[in-house]
């Protein structure tokens, strides 16, 4: 049984259009909706990709960003200029 | 005794509001963007037939000659509105704050050479009323307009035009020690020095254009490269002051490059609508280009002492500019 990649966010103005790109990037994801967060769940690996989101979001954006929104997460983490990877590979 | 502590997620009766909603194709989250740019504006129940323009209402699709089935297709792609504008525009002041603070600290404007001072005196500070005329036409391009999607940013940048025509007034207070002796001079210089004169006649001609699109391709696309002429590629005119103006001029480098992500979105979605869009857009850009080249060539070569060449530069780029947005020019 594959490992899931997770990663909640808070469900407000700046995170949507994160939200957004993921379900966009992630075929398969699967989202809880909460009081005030989203949790994303996917086999595998999540990815969370600069391009999409800035192009939602309307100006540049930073994948460190996501700090600023994120309520935790599952699995390891491949963080760099273009995208916000979670994944069990090593 | 255990507690558990247990949520209940009340689900939100509706998303947004009815009317984003129709357009979103369904009842999802908007943004701050949508929900404050989609169907604004009023459209119908108007109390009072304008005296001043019988033939119309006071928002119609007919002051223009181009037609779109739908004017909220040319959407702003930085999604501003007023909350976010501001917070841009104020991040990009706080640099120029900066920029200003530091050339004062060290001097920088003392240090100017006598030529530099007399050629930014001659040929940067009369730029103000252009940026001014680019206000006019802007607020102009907003209440003719129709559609909030397209008349939201143009009153923004209208704004920019005025915070910009500031920030060249300011370069001459520091030059003139705060008396305001060198902006009276640089508005005799925009109304009687000869190589300010075609561009004068441009901007004064685009005031009377009554067909809000044509205006706003003339603004977008011809008058502004004038200012991509002059901040962009004429930084031999200001002589040992071209680092110092770079810096103190720096804001309207990033603006064009903000502007520019909107306007040519908002050229590129109109003329992609209908081949009879495309060839409208495409002649008043041409003649519009030509003009602001043509009218720029004498303050490139008085000013800039380039043959012309910074006019040039800068029409090019332009119709590149226009070409890359599917315009035949």
């Amino acid at each position: 049984m594959a490992q899931i990649a997770s990663i909640t966010l808070q469900n407000n103005d700046e995170a949507r259009p994160v939200i957004e790109a993921i379900m966009a990037d992630n075929p398969g994801v699967r989202v809880l909706n909460m009081p005030g967060a989203v949790k994303l769940d996917r086999d595998g690996e999540l990815v969370v990709k600069r391009a999409s989101v800035e192009e939602r979001l309307g100006r540049s954006w930073d994948p460190q960003e996501i700090h600023l929104v994120i309520i935790s997460m599952a699995g390891n983490l491949d963080e760099d200029d273009d995208q916000f990877a979670l994944s069990w590979k090593h | 005794m255990t507690i558990q502590i247990k949520t209940i997620d009340l689900e939100p009766k509706r998303q947004t509001f009815g009317h984003v909603a129709r357009r979103l194709g369904g009842d999802k989250p908007a943004s701050r963007y949508l929900e404050g740019t989609l169907d604004v504006q009023a459209t119908d129940h108007f109390h009072y037939k304008p005296l001043w323009e019988p033939e119309y209402w006071h928002y119609d699709e007919r002051k223009t000659a181009v037609k779109m089935a739908d004017w909220y297709k040319p959407l702003d792609p930085r999604q501003y509105y007023y909350a976010t504008y501001n917070i841009s525009r104020s991040t990009m002041h706080q640099a120029v704050e900066r920029n200003f603070a530091f050339v004062r600290e060290r001097g920088l404007i003392e240090k100017l050479g006598r030529n530099a001072r007399i050629q930014v005196e001659r040929g940067l500070l009369p730029l103000r009323h252009l940026h001014w005329g680019s206000n006019m036409n802007m607020s102009e391009i907003c209440q003719r307009g129709y559609g909030t999607a397209v008349t939201a940013p143009c009153i923004f940048s209208a704004g920019d035009h005025l915070g910009m025509a500031q920030i060249v007034s300011q370069i001459g207070l520091e030059l003139d020690g705060q008396t305001g002796s060198s902006l009276d001079g640089a508005k005799t210089n925009w109304i009687k020095d000869a190589p300010w004169q075609p561009i004068r006649k441009l901007i004064e001609d685009s005031f009377v254009e009554r067909d809000w699109f044509h205006l706003y391709t003339a603004q977008t696309l011809g008058v502004n490269l004038l200012f991509d002429m002059v901040y962009k590629h004429a930084d031999a005119a200001w002589g040992d002051g071209s680092i110092t103006l770079g810096m103190l001029t720096g804001f309207m480098a990033d603006w064009r490059a903000d502007e520019a992500r909107w306007s040519d979105s908002v050229v590129k979605t109109v003329a992609a609508e209908s081949a009879e869009n495309n060839a409208l857009i495409s002649g008043w850009a041409k003649t519009w280009i030509g003009r602001a080249v043509e009218a720029g060539r004498a303050w490139a070569r008085e000013l800039a002492g380039d043959r012309g060449n910074a006019a040039d530069k800068a029409g090019e780029a332009a119709i590149a500019r226009a070409r890359s947005l599917g315009l035949a020019v």
